[in-house]
């Protein structure tokens, strides 16, 4: 579906297959329609439906195996979905330009490029010259305080920066949106810490749409606009609430009685979650 | 820090120097006859006049010369096709057998064949050595793109590279040691298969021919000198090949 295809909810196509849904909400980047997957037969989706907000923040928690990493690889177009649609206010995924950070840096970066040519390298791919690279680095670099040294090879660093590395190389593109799958797991709990702060700091700043899994509630609570909760599967949404604490959180935030309502409220949903099944 | 390498060096000297001594002792002791075991230091003497006016020089020479044509030939067909043939698992699953029965066919073998094929030449020899240093490569190539981390493939993608793009900016790195390690294993297989065809496929030089000729004309000073510089040239070899590793490869069990 191309640009001049979207169609407002007034004018939806009779015989849309989604009457009652409005096709692009205001201030709704992803629209997720009838998803569908399966494993082997295996259901994990059944026809999901969500909306994910425009330049906030969605944490995805829920069950393990529920389906959190299939659902961002289906919507950052990493694997194919058996039936539905997805899109991105109302373009597909090959239109729309993501930034992806894996779990796993060590398996994600690339070992042979000093850090600073892996943040180029996404850019050299879009064909843009030297100087304008640059420019564009020394921009982002601005935004994140680092304290070491980017022309290391990513194996010279610990896991607290090449994770930094990779979270800058997918925001050098400037994405729209930002796939994050449990980034900070491999990474100690104080590390943790610190890359948190960094990344809200940077992706309030740069106000880009993001979902980030997270397999930690008090982290999908701190860093989210919104949590959408998993059940087990097949996957459906057990809930999806706001987090409407104010911004910027730090620490301290962790000790607020709204943060600590919150954070009970949502592991009742995920008991009950769990045991529904 | 450059006393902690002198140290190092000192004990790596230990097993060498021992085994000289060794060999000394039990020569002084008669516990071997001359005859078979010469003196360490006949030995070298002998190197060193074979090397001086004995054409041991120009042996070398030629020995390292048909090693590294049999290797440049190996490489040159093996790493494309290896990666051609990784890239494609059914490719891959329909020759498995293949490659894996004719790396365990030991390369003497085929020497008849070859010396029918290409007669009795120089080039015979290299094409023997070639072929059985071709499928070190080729296995190691192809093994090595097949378990390329999947993660960076995805990570490539993500970021809009089209298939050549990942080819040539992700595949060759991600099998780059593994490449590494089929190289340096065909190098020394090829020299040692080069050294015996020089030995039984008829020939007029090569650390082979002197080796064979030493023994008909029992000369065991010069058959244990050439055993020696044989495994010197072995030895460099994988040396050199270990260094270069290390130089282009430096990611290498660290990433
Ligand atoms: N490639 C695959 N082939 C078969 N089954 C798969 C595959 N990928 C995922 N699954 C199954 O689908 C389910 C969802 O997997 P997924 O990785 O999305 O879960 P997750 O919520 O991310 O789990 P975790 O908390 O362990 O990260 C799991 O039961 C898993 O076993
Ligand atoms: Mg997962």
């Amino acid at each position: 579906m191309t640009l001049a295809q979207r169609t407002p909810a007034e004018e939806a196509p009779a015989g849309a297959s989604y009457p009652d849904l409005r096709w692009f909400p205001p201030g709704t980047h992803i629209t997720v329609r009838g998803l569908k997957k399966a494993f082997d037969g295996n259901p994990v989706y059944v026809g999901f439906d969500i909306d994910l907000p425009k330049g906030k923040i969605v944490s995805v928690f829920g069950p393990n195996g529920c389906g959190k990493s299939t659902f961002i690889n289906m919507v950052a177009g990493l694997l194919p979905i058996d039936a539905g649609q997805i899109l991105f206010e109302g373009k597909t995924i090959a239109e729309t330009r993501i930034g992806y950070v894996f779990q796993n840096y060590r398996e994600a970066l690339f070992p042979w490029l000093r850090a600073i040519d892996n943040i180029h390298y996404p850019l050299r791919l879009m064909g843009i010259g030297k100087a304008e690279r640059e420019r564009r680095i020394e921009e982002l670099v601005a935004g994140f305080d680092l304290k070491f040294d980017l022309h290391r090879y990513p194996y010279q660093m610990s896991g607290g920066q090449q994770q930094t590395v990779s979270i800058m190389r997918s925001l050098v593109i400037e994405p729209e949106v930002l796939f994050l799958d449990e980034p900070f797991s491999a990474l100690d709990y104080e590390m943790t810490l610190i890359m948190r702060d960094q990344l809200q700091k940077v992706l309030v700043a740069r106000g880009v749409t993001t979902v980030l899994v997270s397999h930690d509630l008090e982290e999908a609570v701190y860093l989210a606009d919104k949590v959408l909760m998993l059940t087990r599967r097949p996957s459906r949404i057990a809930d999806y609430m706001d987090v409407d604490l104010p911004r910027p959180r730090d620490p301290s935030t962790l000790t607020d009685p709204r943060f600590i309502d919150l954070k009970a409220r949502t592991l009742e949903v995920f008991q009950n979650a769990v045991r529904a099944s | 820090m450059q006393s902690d390498r002198l140290t190092r060096y000192a004990w790596m000297a230990v097993g060498p120097l021992a085994l000289f001594l060794v060999w000394y002792a039990v020569h002084l002791a008669g516990l071997v006859t001359p005859k078979l075991l010469p003196s360490p230091v006949r030995t070298l003497q002998s190197v060193w006049t074979n090397a001086i006016s004995g054409g041991l020089g120009p042996d070398f020479l030629r020995t390292l010369w048909r090693t590294l044509q049999a290797f440049g030939i190996a490489a040159a067909f093996g790493v494309p096709i290896g990666i051609v043939i990784g890239a494609n698992e059914k490719l891959y699953r329909s020759i498995e057998f293949l490659i894996d029965f004719f790396r365990s066919t030991p390369a003497t073998a085929m020497f008849p064949l070859f010396m029918i094929i290409f007669g009795l030449g120089d080039f015979s020899k290299i094409a023997v050595a070639a072929f059985a240093a071709w499928l070190v490569v080729l296995f190691n190539v192809a093994y090595g793109v097949m378990n390329a981390r999947q993660t960076r493939i995805l990570a490539a993608k993500v970021m809009g590279a089209s298939r050549a793009r990942i080819f040539k900016d992700v595949m060759f790195y991600e099998c780059l040691p593994q490449t590494f390690v089929g190289l340096r294993t065909a190098v020394s297989l090829a020299l040692v298969v080069i050294v015996v065809a020089e030995m039984f496929i008829g020939s007029d030089d090569g650390l082979g021919k002197r080796i064979i000729d030493s023994q008909i004309t029992f000369d065991l000073p010069q058959l244990y000198g050439t055993i020696l510089v044989s495994g010197i040239l072995g030895y460099g070899l994988n040396l050199i090949f270990l260094g270069l590793e290390k130089w282009l490869v430096h990611w290498s069990g660290r990433a």
